[in-house]
């Protein structure tokens, strides 16, 4: 057993997690979606980034550049969050809840893209 | 491409710990203001959210400190922040001290050395060389190849000599790279697969790098020109099996060169001239006596001077320190020559000249000081073996200084730069001191005090239209007529042809009335503004014409029309 890897999948399966966690609900209801999940799914993919740095290999690369489309659109989902309750004044009206939500969707499938990825090395190490 | 991106990776493979250390540290610090209860100023409870929260530990994590925002803090919040600081601090300072070690890494600088260093030939958009070696013949080589206008790329294993190449003021920007130059992969990374690359010189001071270098330099561009410099006869044989262009043995060709200055002094001078870029002025040509002479030094070089030194009319008495080390003959003198009592021993006072040829430039100084003492009528030759040592040779007023790097530099720069000097100093080889006298008082009348600069033009399309133009409209063009002043045809720019080539035969000093055909070569030395004003002759088709025939012709298609107009 690698430690490494262990610690590889852990974030990267967390935050499939997480990011699923907190798309989950009606998409249009602020109660259905807790901000402490989106702050948690955002930390964890940012750091899943972080553990795919350096990484030579072509899987290395794919897995990068999920990890990166999932990272910008728990950012953007964050700044929209954070730009209707404190700039715009206007709270999480139901159109906003909408775009946080489904922006979380987009970075989900990201997240489920890297899960996949990693299973199909795993089944190609055979080990 | 493959430097750069490695690069990338090595940097970010190694700030992999201190970035996820400094992310679980913000998040630890955010989370914990969300979730610890505060007051508003109203007293009411309030908890910051995760905006105000990023924005309070970003601010607080640069140690900026704008205080507490938006309400004053409650202890608790407070004693949080305590512990936030401390944590941002440390975790700040550990990416930041990793990120200063990698730079700080040789590994890691030489990557970026290579890198810079590959981007820098990519870039070359004009033909260039290789040089491979920057000690004192490379650093001549360059500086004479940079201040003609043509790029040099540098190879040298050492670092401290890549150093000298950035400090050394070049009129071009010349990249060079700190490498093994015997690796083709570092060859190549100096552009020898580019297609301006125009040559390889290997001029290391081992012979085996510089014979990888040459058949790296042969195989992988077989169409590059290949310059080697070989200290032993059998690896200079190897090269010329495989192509190599140009093998250059020092000690031969400075021992060459220095029987020449004693034999021919005036041929001596000549090539001095033409193969000197720094422009000092002319000088009187030496007179060695012929008879006894006293060489010191019976090494490589000291046995190669024999060899050319055998023909002359001169009786030579060696002195060697190590007799069984060199394989001396038995009638020398044992000793180095720098105590009176061995130059003594060879008759120093009934001498007339000589010759301080060991491969130390503080003994050589010695022989001469020495000598002289003795009996100061001498005629006095030192071997200067290292350019540093430039202002005490000056100083010892030695009536000959012959230095090893600067010749093979000089004869490498002729073969780059002009090689139809380097064919005219090969014919002129079988001429006497007397034709050479003649041809430096010829190059004195036009030139006056200055050296000569020699520049070379090729009767072609591309290099000179306004010949190949007017020889195609069946009119013959005259030596005579290219030394003619553009400005008035009856004045003469200082320029003496100095050979010209046609169809692999050469004319040495060619006559005044020489007519040219297409795909001739002329070699002509003279002043700089003469060069100048002779290609802009043989570019435009109407100065030639001028003074060709002394008509001014007309240009635009209607005075065109109007002069023919007249003329009917």
């Amino acid at each position: 057993m690698n430690l490494e890897k262990v610690v590889f999948a852990f974030f990267i399966v967390l935050a499939l997690t997480l990011n699923f966690g907190f798309f989950i609900g009606e998409i249009h209801n602020p109660e259905h979606h807790n901000v402490y999940e989106l702050y948690a799914a955002l930390v964890v993919s940012l750091i899943a980034t972080v553990m795919k740095f350096g990484d030579r290999t072509h899987m290395g690369a794919v897995l990068l550049a999920t990890s990166l489309v999932a990272d910008l659109q728990l950012i953007v989902a964050a700044i929209v969050w954070g730009w209707a309750t404190n700039i715009n004044g206007d709270g999480l009206t139901e159109p906003i809840m909408v775009s946080i939500a489904s922006l979380s969707g987009g970075a989900l499938l990201a997240n489920i893209t890297s899960v996949v990825l990693l299973v199909i090395e795993t089944v190609q190490i055979r080990r | 491409m493959q430097a750069d991106t490695s690069i990338v990776y090595i940097l970010l493979r190694r700030l992999r710990t201190p970035l996820v250390v400094l992310i679980s540290v913000y998040a630890i610090s955010i989370i914990g203001m969300t979730l610890i209860p505060g007051v508003d100023d109203q007293g009411k409870p309030w908890r910051m959210d995760f905006f105000h929260a990023f924005y309070f530990v970003s601010f607080m994590g640069t140690t900026i400190g704008f205080g507490e925002i938006p309400y004053a803090f409650t202890g608790a919040q407070r004693a949080w922040t305590l512990v936030t600081i401390y944590l941002t601090v440390i975790s700040w300072l550990y990416t930041i001290g990793v990120l200063l070690r990698i730079f700080q890494d040789p590994g890691f600088r030489r990557l970026v050395d290579y890198a810079s260093f590959t981007r820098a030939v990519r870039r070359i958009r004009d033909p260039f060389f290789i040089i491979c070696g920057y000690g004192d013949t490379g650093s001549l080589l360059v500086r004479a190849l940079t201040e003609r206008g043509l790029n040099a790329v540098v190879i040298d294993n050492s670092n401290e000599r890549i150093e000298k190449l950035e400090t050394a003021g070049l009129p071009l920007y010349v990249p060079g790279l700190a490498a093994d130059s015997a690796d083709p992969a570092i060859l190549n990374r100096a552009g020898l697969a580019h297609h301006n690359c125009a040559g390889v010189v290997a001029l290391t001071n081992n012979d085996k790098t510089n014979l990888t270098i040459a058949i790296t330099g042969k195989l992988i561009a077989p169409d590059t020109r290949v310059f080697c410099r070989a200290e032993s006869h059998d690896i200079a044989a190897n090269m010329t099996s495989f192509g190599t262009d140009y093998t250059l043995n020092p000690f031969d060709s400075f021992a060459e060169r220095f029987a020449m200055a004693i034999h021919s002094p005036s041929m001596y001078l000549l090539y001095d001239w033409f193969t000197s870029e720094h422009q000092t002025p002319l000088t009187e040509p030496l007179s060695p006596p012929g008879g006894d002479w006293i060489l010191c030094g019976y090494g490589r070089f000291g046995k190669a001077l024999q060899r050319y030194l055998a023909s002359e009319d001169m009786d030579i008495t060696i002195i060697e320190a190590d007799p069984e080390g060199t394989g001396a003959p038995a009638d020398i003198i044992v000793g180095r020559g720098t105590e009176a009592e061995t130059l003594e021993k060879a008759h120093v006072k009934k001498a007339l000249g000589i010759i301080a040829g060991t491969n130390n430039d503080a003994n050589n100084l010695s022989i001469i000081m020495t000598a002289k003492a003795l009996n100061p009528e001498l005629f006095t030759v030192a071997r200067q073996n290292e350019t540093r040592n430039d202002a005490i040779f000056n100083a010892a007023n030695i009536d000959l200084v012959v230095e090893r790097g600067d010749i093979i530099a000089r004869k490498i720069s002729a073969l780059i730069i002009t090689p139809l000097l380097a064919d005219f100093l090969k014919f002129s080889r079988p001429y006497d001191n007397q034709w050479a006298n003649i041809l430096i008082s010829r190059i004195s009348g036009v030139t006056g005090n200055n050296p000569p600069y020699t520049w070379a033009i090729e009767v072609d399309e591309t290099n000179a239209p306004a010949i190949y133009e007017t020889l195609n409209e069946n009119l013959s063009v005259t030596l005579k007529d290219l030394g003619r002043d553009p400005r008035n045809r009856d004045a003469r720019i200082k320029c003496l042809p100095l050979m010209i080539k046609h169809n692999q035969s050469q004319t040495l000093l060619p006559e005044e009335d020489t007519k040219l055909s297409i795909g001739d070569q002329i070699l002509y030395c003279g002043s700089k503004s003469a060069s100048r004003n002779m290609i802009y002759m043989i570019q435009n088709y109407n100065t030639l014409s001028y003074v060709r025939t002394g008509d001014e012709l007309s240009s635009g298609i209607i005075w065109k029309y109007f002069a023919g107009k007249k003329a009917r």
